[in-house]
Parts: C-alpha cells; structure tokens; sequence
C-alpha cells in the first residue's frame, strides 16, 4: 500500500500537471464553445438571411427577376408565396431582397413597405402604415395624422401622380397575406393590385401566406386584379435532403478562428449524421413535419442539453447521439400524460371512473354525481387499498381535475347550476389514460386493475 | 390736402417735456409729453399721449395717421431713443386698390380708416412725428362734412382690418367719449389745482363742442365721438407752451394703474399691446406679445347699444375725436371757438380724478355706453411675423398709386422702427408717485379694464406649436434617381406590352360597346341633357377602359368644337373608405373644394340643382357602384336623382359586375331612376382575346400563333378575363427567357412555355401539398378518411381521428404518436387550410373536416 502510494507520486505530479493543461486547454475550449454556441445560435433562432436557402432555387429565382424587373424596369407586378409553417416564406423574401439591395442602382431607388397582418389589423392602420414608411409629406415626425378618407385618397394620390419611368418603385412586402383579405372590402388590396395593373408608380405587391385557399378569399374584383402568380414553398425534399441539411446546420463555417477546433467539430457532425440513432431520431423527426423551424428547434433545445453539460465540464464539448435523442424526447412528449404522472391517487381513480364512464355511456358526458357514485363502487369492493375519501374532498379532487383543463364543462359555468350535476367531457383519450398509468410511481394494484376493466372484481 | 412740415424741409429737434415716469420695474422711462422744435422756425409743437399725430411716411402729401399712445424712452436702442406707441389709421390712398372696391362708396377727401389690424407694428420712432392732426369720429349713419373749411380736420368712419371696412366699433367710440370726458381734467391749468368737474359744467362743454361741430358740417347734432381734449385746454396748453393733454395722462395714468395690479410684470407686456394698436407693420414682429383676439360679437353688441344711445343722448355724445396739427394753426381758431370754460370740479389728485370721471358719468347718464373701461382693451392685436408682408404690400400699393416717395425717407423710415422694434419689449410707462392710489383705484373698480388687463396675459402663453399634417402636402412618391431601363430584347418589349397597365390605342373587340357608349355621351352633351347609364360586365371583360376611351375620344372632340365642352369626373366605389365619401371626392374634383360627407353632399345637391354660371355638362363614371350601396341607398339615390334635373346637366355612367344590380339591391325609387340605359360586357371570346393579344403584340413576333390560341382558348374556357390572358401571356415569356439562355436567341414562346404558365396559375396547390407533407400528416389525413368513412360523416372530432390515426401507424409501423404531436400536426394541416379545425381551446373535442375532396386526398395520397 505505501509502496502504491509512493509509486504513484510521480504520477500524481503528472496528473496534476496534465490537469493544468487541460485547464488552460478548457479555457480556450470554453471560448470556442461559447462561439459555437453563438454562430449556431443565430442560425437557428434569427432569421438572418445569411443562412443558405434549401431546395427553393427555382422559386427564388422566379422571385429575384420577378423583384429586379420592378427595380430596374419599373415593371408592376404581384405574387403570392405561399407555403405551409416554418417553409421559409421569410427567408425567401429577406434573402431577395438582400440580394436586390446590394445591387447599387437599385438601392437607392426602391422604396420597400412592410406589413404584417398580424399588426395592421384593419385598412386604417395600414394605410398609416404605408404612408409613414414611403415618408409621403403628410407625415409628420414618424406620425400620420388625418382621417382614414383623407390618407387613402393622399396615398392614392401619391401613387396615381408616378409613372413607370421616373418614380420610385415601390415593394410592398404583405405578411400574413390573408388576414389582409379580411378587411373590410378589402379596399387596400384592390388599391395595391389595381395600381400594380395600371400605369402608376410601379409596384411589386409580395404577399405571405400559409393559406392555400388564398385565391378563393379574393373578391372577385381583387383576384382578377391580382396577377395570379404564385410561388409555392413545399419543403419538397426527401430525407438524405433532411440529412444534409442537419449538417450543413451544425457543420461551423470556414471562416471559425480555430481550423483544429471546427475541423473536430465538422468531423464530429458528420459521426453523428452516420450514427444509426441519430438517424432514427431524425427520421422520427422528419416523420412527425418536415419544416425546418422543428428542425432548429430540435437541434436548439438540443444546445441547451449541451450549454448545461459544458458548464459542468468541457471534457464533453461535442455533440453525442443522446443529447439529440433526449432534445427529441422533449421534443415529442405528451404533455397530458405529464401532467397525469403528477396527480394523487383519488385523482387518478376520478380519472378511471370517468374513462369507465365513458365506455359504458358511449363518450355521453357525465357530472360529478355520476363520477362519484362510480368511484363508490370501486371503494366498497377494494375497501382495503383505497381510503374512503368523504364527498367534499373528492368533489375538491374533482376540481382541481377541471382546472387542469382533464376535464371540460360542456356548457358555461353559471351561478345557479349545482356543480354536482354540471355535465362534464374528459379531455384524455384511453390510450392515454393506459399508458399514463403504467408509468405512474406506486399506483396500487387494485387501481391498476381497476382501470384495465370496470368489471375487474367479478 | 395742404403740405405738412416734414423733416425733409426742416430739421426739427425732438425733445421730452415734463419728468420722466420711471417705473423701476421697467427699465425705461416714460413721458407724456413731448416737444418738436422746428429749426430756423420759432415754433414748437407739443405733442401728448392721446393727440392725433401725422407721422412721416412714404407720401409727403399724404403722412400717416396715427393716435399716440404712449411715449417713452428706449435706452436700449443706440440710435433713436426716442419711441412711441401709436395706433394706426388708414388713408383711402394707403388701402390696397384691389380691395377698395369694399368701401361700396366713394370716399371723402379727408376720410380716414380706423385701421384694426393687429399684425402691424405700432411701435415707432418718436421722431417721426410730423406734427398733430384733428380727427372726429362719426357714427355710422353720419355723413362726412364736405364744407370743411378746416382742411385739417380728418374724419373717421369706418375701421380698416385688411379685409372689410366696418362701422367703428362701439369700443372706439367709448374710447374716444372717455377721451373727452377726461378732457376737462386737462383743460386745467397744468398749475392751477384741479377742481371737480361738475356735470352741468359737462354738459355745457359737450354743448359747445356740438356747436361747433354744426358749425363745421352740414350735420345736424349728429353724435360724433369726441376727443377728450376740449378746445379750451388747447388753447391753454398752445398758450402756456407747456402742453399737457389730459388725454395724454388719462392713457398713461390709465395704464399705471393697470401696471400696479397685481402680476405688473406680465401685464405690463399686455399693456403695452393694448394700448398699441397698429398700423404700419414692421418686419419683426414682436412675438413676445401676446395675441389678445378681442370678441367681435362682443363689440358689435356695445355698439348698437353704444348707436341707441347716441341717438337717444345725442347732445351728450357727441364724440369729437381732435389732434391739433402743430405746424398749421388752422385748427387754432375751431379751438378758440370752442372754448368753455370748464370746471375740474375735483378736489382728489389727478389720477383719482381722472378715474373716476367716467363713473360718475355713467351713474348720472345712464344711458352712455358703458364701454369705457374696455377702450383700454380695445386695441389687443397681436403682432405676427406676417406684419412685414403686410408692410411690403402697403408700400407696393403705395408705388402703385404712383405716389412719388422718397427712398431717403423710406430708409430712414424703416431702421428706426426696426430699432423700435426691438426695444419694445422693456418699454413701459409707470409712474410710481401714481401707484399707491391707483392700485387702489384698481381694486376698487372691477371694471372690465381690470378684467382685460387680467385676461390678456392668460391668453399670452405662446402656442405650443402643434404637430399637425402639413396643410399642402403634395401627395407624391419620391422619383428615382435612375431612370427605368427600356427593354432590351424581343421578349422585353413583349412583356412591356403584354401589362395590363400598357394602354393600347384602340380597344379591339369592344367596338359595338364603345360606340354604344360613346353615342349616349354624345347625344347628352349635344343636347345639354343629363342622363345615367349602368355598364355590367364580370371583371376584366374592359368596362372602365371602353369608358376611359370613349372619354378620350369625347375630350379630343370637344377640343376639336365637334362637342361642347364638358367636365369628366371619375370616382370608384373601392377607392372609397365609405359610401358617402363619394359625395367628398365628387365635389373635390368638380370645385376643388373640401368638406365633410353630409356638407358636401348638400353643396352638390346645390351646384346640381340650381341654374349654375357655366352651362358645362359633367360627366360622371361611378366605377363599382355596388360598393355605395348603404342601408338608405341615399348614395345611390342622390347619384341617379340629380341628372333627372334639368338645370343639373349631368351625365353618370356607372358600372358593376353583376347584370341585375338594380333589380336585386336597389329600392325601386333608386332603379327608377337609373333607367333603362343598361350595356353589359360579355366575357371575351377564345377569339376576342386572341385578337387582343395580336393587336398588342403587333409587329413583334415573340409567340407562337398557336400559343397565342391556346392561351386565348383557355382563358376563354376558364373566365374570358383578359387580364388573365395579358398575365399567363407575361409569365409565359419569362419562362422562355429563363428556359433558354442562349444569349442572342431569346426564341419564341411556345405552347409548352404557354402551359407551364397556366399550370402555374391555375393548377390547385392542394395536392402538392399533400405530396409534400410529412409521413405523420399524410397519416392523419388516412385517418380522417378513414374516420369520415367509419362515421359517415363528412365531420369528425380529433379523439375520433386520433384513434384511428394511432391504429393506422400501429399498421403502417410507425412509431406511437403521441396527442401532442398529432394535435401539432392537425394544427399544422388546420394553419394550411387543407383542414378546416376548430379553435384548439377545444383540444380532443375540436371538430375536423376535410377543405379538399376526399377524391384529391386520396389522389394525392395513392403515390
């Protein structure tokens, strides 16, 4: 033993020194990490146009003329892009417009307008909104004041005054495209489609739109204005795409300070894009929606997985199969089931109860009464395992199950009807209930069994 | 007018007379008096606050007039220290001749205008007084003396404020009685101890004064105003050489009393711009004072009473209003006559006395305007910057009139007042002997003097300058500094003409319609009729643009005398934030006016209605007439209604989609109204639109004729919209020119370009996008499917859906999906609209339906 000890002085000494290496080594490597973190942070959460676009040439092609024709020739157009969630309709446009602006002659003399349905919620708004980003002479400060007939005639106005060849074309860029359908006439659209069809001041009308019934919202007099281009984003790739585009996500650009510390890194990526699991897991992924914003999401709840290891030590600074496995257990959890894991025993056996309830009734609704009575049955018989709550508390139980949302009032509370007796809907499907249960910690036997047959106790 | 002593001639030497009243709470002194000593000459004219002066100006015959307010010393100005305050009057000369056709009469020769516009300068160099002048004040209903011997006697009638000439104000009058009722206090002997005046002693001077004044004019006792100063203290004061007009003190100590009520400082600015009327105004303009808008409802009250009584009082009120002119004693022996001996029956100093004079007047006769005091308040004006144009257009009037002007003068003239100008702002009077007592003057009589003086600062604070929409903005999109490229290539020039917006010269194919059109217009130009005519047609089918042309065609008609001329105005429903702006934008563009909806519709109804000037028929096209529908239908209403009109000589074309718009929307008094005169477009024929696209791309050749036919073919098959037709027709060549990039071989469009186009157009998204979705989206479409077909249903709730969706990857050996993901995925398809889902609040229970026939589903579901 003294011996060992001895013997292992020196290479006490040696660890300690080595320990001292890796600490400066840790310094640096915390430094990249943090870089790591931040490049690979904007990509996935901005939606800086530096990023590369994926399978959507074509259409950004079509775009780009579509915008540069505008620009250069002031030739009016419009066009719709439509595309599900998360297809790059945005990308798409910044990129474009990036693109259109770093050609000198034309950024000087285009004029962009940039709406969102979402914030210009009716025509009034938005035409304020119009007026104070093309800085017509009715604004004052960053403020448009004046009546709605009043800006809608001046901007009219403005734009009837231009001419293909000496004005400024304008690109109106209109997000969340379909809202603006709802307005009321939809009085802007018809303006903007009608001004794109007639020899105005040009305009590009770009519109934004998740929808692909977009057409049939038109007015008849709007969509035959409308040009009826449309640019459909489809996320229209297969999976060896999906994969590339994984690596091409995480890989770090040429440009990383340290080439030994991206080259690791780049290496590692490409490990893990040909470790089986990690396949599983993203063609999981890939199964459940194609677009990538799931995808950013996926990798990003996947970085914090790994920002919180390497607090902990940067003896794991790479990325590894079980990190993405678990960001997609996050990713893909039940969140009822969760919440089910949570509740205390008499609420499970309420939960039961109902679930009976519901197969014996047909999906009927039922009211606490019924619920209790159900839940009576079941204590009688088991007397042993299951303590004999009184009324009040399971109706407290029963509660607390409602302000979870487990359970839903068909029709609105009101102060005169009993709540014993208000009709209720369970929001838990059984196979929900099923599997919720099998992973519930010490959930007695005589329960379990209960809850796979109502007639257990025969 | 005789030739007044200007310093041209002589030099004259300004000098104050008496002690300066110093208030030390302002940094100049002010007198009341002052002396103008004419070199060479012995004669030394004395000239009092209050006295009517002849100031030098650009006209040597005709000075200006003014009353002196106040005078004071300005240390702060190098130059001339000297300064007064004047109020302003107008000669008919001085008025600009474009207004002055607003007199309405001609004006007598010694005519002048009490001139009532604040934003001229009243401050000035006191040594631009010439000399005194005599001015009488007459009622409105008094005619001007024309038998004057007195050629220095002016007369006021009317006051001047740039835009009208009104009736003196009964605020001036008072101004002037108040003058003359003070006056007797200045009759006395400047040594001599004041006595009170008693009121016979009044009455009998008011007698001698309308003695005098029959025996200048024809007038019967007329009431005039009368200038406080009476003859006898004239003649005193010319005789002593040791002037000192009451009135002069009266002002001043009017105005000392007011500076000694409380918050002096602020009101001592107001003061001064009350007692300040104005009249040449003065490049600077002295912001610093305040505008104090005095109530003209307020005044045009006063008067009319002030009117009753002078014709009840009239030889109590007879108002004189005299300045003696120094050079000239002409006036000297009107004085002389008039002389009274008057009694200044008061014991109390001078202040005292002088304050409550009115009174006591007011309690003995009851019926004399009681305006007094406001004659303090009178003259509030504000002084703007605009004061400078107002100058420079009186002087250019000036040079108009050919009135020979001097330049040396004129530079004298200007710098002094600019000097002035910038020292008004300590000029004060004060007389601190005076203040005790008149403070306590002031209190004790809550008169509307007090209230002015009060009131006036309250209004002083400058106006924030509100951010407000420029009143001119000139609606305009910034133009670019490049100009737009021309096209380049074949294809170019195509897609440049195949726009929609590319107006062609004729319209092909819409001959019939535009002759029709066009024949309508016509006959109601020619025959000065009205007439209205409803124009259907779906959209793109060329309605407006056979309107524009036939317009066009009218217009260049007209110019040619072929048809008379007329006035084309064209509103669109769409362009409208609501229905009743129609009438808004009608009227904008037939006058150029601007009003609210409910008054522009009646200044419409009266322009239609009424015989107008010029017998110009309007031509009014009313594009989507649907959209002024309201729930009265007076829009419409009003719109077919004022052609039925004879004197209304207009002529509306309307137009809208569908064809029965009147039978299904209108009441029948609308429809009625709109007539029979119905046109509608049919949509193009696959032929029309084929040879729409041959006249425009006439002499290029960049299609395929048979292209040209497919296209037309299937735009005809599908809508007949010819904007379709221009649009595939546009997308089309980009596709060539993007599919072949051979440079210098743009090539031609063909039917595989043309098709590619209208599958883009028209093909529906709906099963791509189904091909595109994900595994787990093309499965819970199964299984709504799948669901729909179990139920038989064409609805179903998510738990249903669910179910069968987990039964179908449980198949198909998907991994389990759980509720949250497929709740994500229903949401997802639900945000695409390839399903219609309720709000997810409802979770399991929310409803799903399909917004794609099952048929496509499954279609796109098979590959």
């Amino acid at each position: 033993m003294i011996l060992g000890t001895w013997d292992r002085v020196p290479g006490f000494q040696c660890i300690k020194m080595s320990s001292r290496k890796s600490k400066s080594n840790n310094v640096i490597h915390a430094e990249y990490l943090s870089q790591v973190q931040r490049i690979l942070r904007e990509r996935f959460c901005h939606q800086s146009p530096q990023s590369n676009l994926f399978g959507v040439q074509v259409q950004y092609k079509h775009l780009i003329e579509l915008l540069k024709r505008t620009a250069i020739y002031g030739e009016s157009n419009s066009v719709l892009i439509i595309g599900p969630r998360g297809s790059g309709k945005t990308m798409l446009i910044n990129h474009a417009l990036k693109e259109l602006m770093e050609v000198e002659e034309v950024s000087e003399n285009v004029l962009q307008v940039h709406l969102n349905g979402l914030l210009q919620i009716n025509d009034k708004i938005a035409l304020k909104e119009i007026t104070r980003q093309l800085n017509l002479e009715n604004v004052v400060g960053d403020k448009v004041f004046g009546s709605f007939a009043e800006n809608l005639s001046f901007l009219l106005e403005a734009l009837k005054k231009g001419d293909r060849s000496s004005s400024c074309p304008v690109i109106f860029i209109l997000d969340e495209f379909d809202l603006f359908t709802h307005h009321k006439n939809q009085t802007l659209l018809y303006n903007l489609f009608d001004i794109s069809q007639s020899a105005q001041t040009p305009l590009a009308v770009i519109g934004l739109t998740c929808r692909l019934d977009i057409l049939e919202l038109l007015e008849k007099r709007v969509k035959s204005r409308f040009s009826h281009r449309q640019i459909h984003l489809m996320n229209s790739f297969g999976f060896p795409q999906y994969l590339k585009i994984f690596k091409e996500q995480l890989s770090l650009p040429a440009e990383f300070p340290d080439k030994l510390f991206s080259e690791k890194w780049n290496e590692n990526v490409q490990c893990l894009m040909e470790d089986r699991s990690v396949r599983e897991v993203l063609q999981k992924h890939f199964n459940v929606s194609k677009n990538l914003r799931s995808l950013h999401m996926l990798l990003h709840s996947d970085r914090y997985e790994m920002l919180a290891l390497n607090r902990v030590t940067t003896s794991h600074p790479f990325m590894t199969a079980a990190d993405l496995m678990e960001a997609n257990q996050l990713c893909s959890m039940d969140s009822k089931a969760n919440i089910v894991h949570g509740l205390s025993v008499l609420e499970i056996c309420l939960i039961i109860a109902m679930k009976h309830l519901n197969d014996i009734y047909e999906e009927e609704p039922f009211n606490f009464q019924m619920v209790y009575n159900e839940f009576q049955k079941f204590v009688q018989r088991k007397a042993h395992s299951v303590y004999n709550f009184e009324k009040p508390v399971v109706m407290k139980a029963f509660e607390h199950l409602q302000q979870l949302e487990l359970i839903k009032p068909m029709e609105r509370t009101s102060v005169n009807t009993q709540r014993e007796y208000q009709l209720m809907k369970l929001l838990l499907d059984n196979t929900q209930i099923m599997n919720a249960l099998q992973k519930y910690p010490n959930c007695p036997t005589d329960v379990r069994q209960w809850a796979t047959s109502s007639l257990s106790w025969l | 007018m005789a030739c007044y002593s200007t310093r041209l001639r002589t030099r004259q030497t300004y000098s104050w007379v008496g002690k300066p009243l110093l208030n030390p709470k302002l940094h100049y002194h002010s007198y009341k008096e002052m002396s103008v000593k004419i070199e060479g000459g012995l004669t030394e004219i004395h000239i009092q606050v209050g006295q009517f002066v002849l100031i030098e100006g650009d006209d040597d015959e005709n000075p200006y007039v003014a009353k002196l307010v106040e005078l004071f010393e300005d240390d702060s100005e190098p130059h001339s220290k000297k300064r007064a305050r004047v109020q302003w009057f107008i000669r008919f000369c001085e008025v600009p001749v474009s207004k002055r056709h607003l007199l309405g009469r001609k004006p007598a020769a010694q005519e002048i205008f009490w001139y009532d516009y604040p934003a001229c300068n009243s401050n000035i160099n006191a040594e631009t007084i010439i000399g005194r002048v005599q001015v009488v004040a007459l009622g409105p209903d008094e005619v001007i003396p024309m038998d004057l011997k007195n050629e220095e006697t002016l007369f006021v009638k009317l006051s001047w404020n740039e835009k009208t000439f009104r009736p003196l104000s009964s605020e001036l009058f008072t101004e002037f009685d108040k003058l003359r009722e003070c006056s007797p206090r200045c009759q006395k002997p400047v040594g001599a101890k004041t006595k009170a005046i008693r009121s016979p002693s009044w009455t009998r001077a008011e007698h001698d004064i309308k003695r005098i004044e029959s025996r200048h004019s024809t007038s019967k006792s007329r009431p005039t105003p009368s200038h406080p100063a009476t003859p006898r203290a004239k003649k005193r004061l010319e005789l002593s050489g040791f002037p000192r007009t009451p009135s002069t003190r009266i002002s001043q100590q009017n105005s000392g009393a007011l500076l000694d009520s409380p918050g002096r400082s602020k009101r001592k600015v107001a003061l001064s711009e009350i007692t300040s009327p104005t009249k040449r105004s003065q490049p600077d303009g002295l912001h610093t004072l305040s505008p104090a808008p005095k109530t003209p409802q307020k005044t045009g009250e006063i008067h009319s009473s002030c009117a009753r009584n002078d014709k009840k009082a009239s030889p109590d009120c007879q108002r004189i209003l005299r300045t003696r002119v120094p050079a000239l004693n002409t006036t000297e022996i009107i004085e002389e006559r008039t002389l009274k001996p008057i009694n200044g029956g008061w014991q109390s100093s001078v202040v005292l006395s002088m304050i409550l004079t009115p009174k006591n007047i007011k309690k003995r006769e009851a019926e004399e305007p009681e305006a007094q005091d406001e004659t303090t308040s009178t003259p509030h004006r504000i002084r703007r910057k605009s004061s400078f144009l107002t100058l420079n257009r009186i002087r250019q009037q000036l040079r108009f009139l050919g009135n020979s002007k001097s330049n040396q003068e004129e530079d004298e003239f200007l710098p002094a007042a600019e000097i002035s100008d910038s020292s008004s702002e300590e000029e004060e009077t004060s007389t601190p002997p005076l203040r005790g007592r008149t403070s306590s003057r002031v209190s004790r009589d809550p008169s509307s003097s007090m209230k002015s003086s009060l009131q006036t600062p309250s209004k002083t604070p400058k106006k924030t300058p509100k951010p407000h929409t420029p009143r001119h903005a000139t609606p305009q999109i910034r133009s670019r500094n490049l100009a737009a490229q021309e096209p380049a290539s074949v294809l170019e020039e195509a897609r440049l003409r195949l726009h929609v917006s590319a107006v062609p010269e004729s319209l092909p194919c819409r001959e019939q319609e535009f002759q029709n059109i066009y024949n309508f217009v016509e006959s109601k130009l020619l025959d000065h009729t009205g007439g209205c005519m409803y124009i259907s047609g779906v959209p793109g089918t060329g309605k407006t643009a056979t309107v524009h042309e036939v317009i066009r065609c009218l217009q260049q008609a007209a110019k040619a005398n072929d048809v008379p001329p007329f006035q084309y105005i064209e509103v669109n429903g769409m362009k409208l934030t609501e229905p009743h702006q129609v009438y808004v934008q009608i009227l904008q563009k037939l006058t150029g006016q601007k009003a609210t909806a409910n008054h522009a519709a009646e200044l419409l109804a009266k322009w239609f209605l009424t015989q107008r000037s010029s017998q110009e028929t309007t031509v009014l096209l009313v594009d989507e007439l649907d959209l002024l529908w309201t729930q009265k239908q007076d829009v419409m209403y009003n719109l077919f209604d004022w052609p039925t009109h004879k004197e209304a000589r207009l002529v509306v074309l309307t137009i809208a989609n569908t064809m029965d718009l009147p039978e299904r929307i209108m009441m029948n008094r609308v429809s009625s109204r709109l007539g029979l005169t119905r046109m509608s477009f049919q949509p193009y024929t696959h032929s029309q639109l084929q040879q729409i696209l041959i006249s425009r791309l006439k002499n290029i050749k960049a299609f395929e004729d048979d292209a040209i036919q497919l296209v037309a073919r299937k735009v005809a098959a599908l809508s007949g919209d010819a904007r379709r037709c221009l649009d595939i027709c546009r997308r089309a060549t980009e596709i060539c020119e993007f599919s072949c990039r051979k440079p210098d071989s743009p090539g031609l469009v063909t039917i595989a370009h043309l098709l590619q186009a209208v599958d883009e157009m028209f093909s529906s998204s709906y099963i791509t996008a189904i091909k595109n979705s994900s595994v787990l989206e093309q499965s819970f479409l199964r299984a709504i499917l799948a669901e729909f077909r179990r139920s038989g249903l064409e609805e179903a709730t998510f738990q249903q859906v669910y179910s069968q969706h987990v039964a179908l990857c449980r198949m198909e050996g998907l991994p389990y999906p759980t509720m949250s993901e497929t709740m994500a995925v229903c949401s997802n398809l639900g945000s695409c609209h390839l399903l219609l889902v309720e709000p997810s609040r409802n979770d399991l229970l929310l409803r799903v339906r399909l917004n794609v026939s099952q048929d496509d589903v499954l279609y796109a579901l098979k590959e």
